[in-house]
């Protein structure tokens, strides 16, 4: 990952999707969790990127239609 | 030499299989219309779309390989019927500027609610109509994965093969697909305050 020698918060931003998602390297990890331990202008946007997440998933699920899972199971192939 | 199986064990097996399988799919649609309902441009299509995935898998259930990832097939199954039903392939959108990086939406909202601390009162600002129109707004490529791996909970494997594509491009595909829903989510707050 490219480092942003003047603006370590350029830098903590860059990773902040690779962090979430569990996919840095571990010495990346140190490396994010040490800025983020000091800076709380980062781990406020941090913690929303979490909260958003959740929010979207939660916000974005409708339950299936009953009538439609009615309609798969009828859709089942039946014994001769 | 192999010992041919009676007829009527072979078929009593062959039903078995086919029942437990249709119980086991039966059992994920749920999950499977959940990604659906937003792969698909509307409720409408999304139940077709289930629809018609069911009805192929029930009929293809041969070509399932028992213990591998069955939402994972279905899910395939769907993504191809959708494409078929004439998706086709968008360009992708030039970079905006506000894409360019990953902390505006935050910004944004903060700074019109007047710098609020507290992260989970700023993601409150957002309605459910908000993020699921931004959320159709993301073009197909994007939306796609966000949907699959973020709403689905694929992994980014899975996502991979359901979508047949290499993972990096899952990855970077991800990467921009939430940044430009993050983009139409301010977008479309902003509109809403003015």
């Amino acid at each position: 990952m490219m480092g942003h020698p003047d603006d370590p918060c350029a830098h903590c931003e860059e990773m902040m999707q690779p962090y979430l998602d569990h996919i840095l390297s571990e010495a990346e990890m140190r490396e994010a969790e040490m800025h983020l331990d000091e800076c709380e202008w980062c781990r406020k946007r941090y913690r929303f990127e979490e909260s958003l997440r959740v929010y979207v998933r939660t916000a974005v699920s409708e339950p299936m239609p009953a009538a439609l899972k009615q309609k798969l199971a009828a859709l089942r192939i039946p014994l001769n | 030499m192999a010992e041919t199986q009676p007829d009527a064990t072979r078929i009593a097996a062959d039903a078995r299989d086919r029942i437990r399988f249709e119980e086991e799919a039966l059992g994920l649609s749920d999950q499977v219309y959940r990604v659906a309902r937003h792969l698909a441009g509307s409720r409408e299509e999304a139940e077709d779309l289930v629809q018609e995935t069911y009805t192929r898998a029930f009929r293809s259930w041969r070509s399932y390989q028992p213990g591998t990832n069955l939402r994972a097939w279905l899910l395939r199954i769907l993504t191809n019927l959708n494409i078929d039903r004439g998706r086709r392939a968008q360009r992708t959108p030039p970079m905006q500027g506000l894409e360019a990086n990953d902390y505006f939406l935050y910004d944004r909202l903060s700074e019109s609610d007047g710098g609020a601390s507290d992260e989970d009162r700023v993601v409150e600002r957002l309605s459910q109509d908000d993020i699921v129109h931004a959320l159709s707004t993301v073009p197909h490529d994007f939306r796609d994965v966000i949907v699959l791996v973020d709403i689905g909970d694929f992994s980014y494997q899975d996502a991979a093969q359901i979508l047949d594509i290499p993972i990096g491009t899952v990855m970077s595909r991800l990467h921009r697909g939430r940044r430009i829903l993050k983009r139409e989510l301010a977008e479309s707050v902003l509109e809403e305050s003015s």
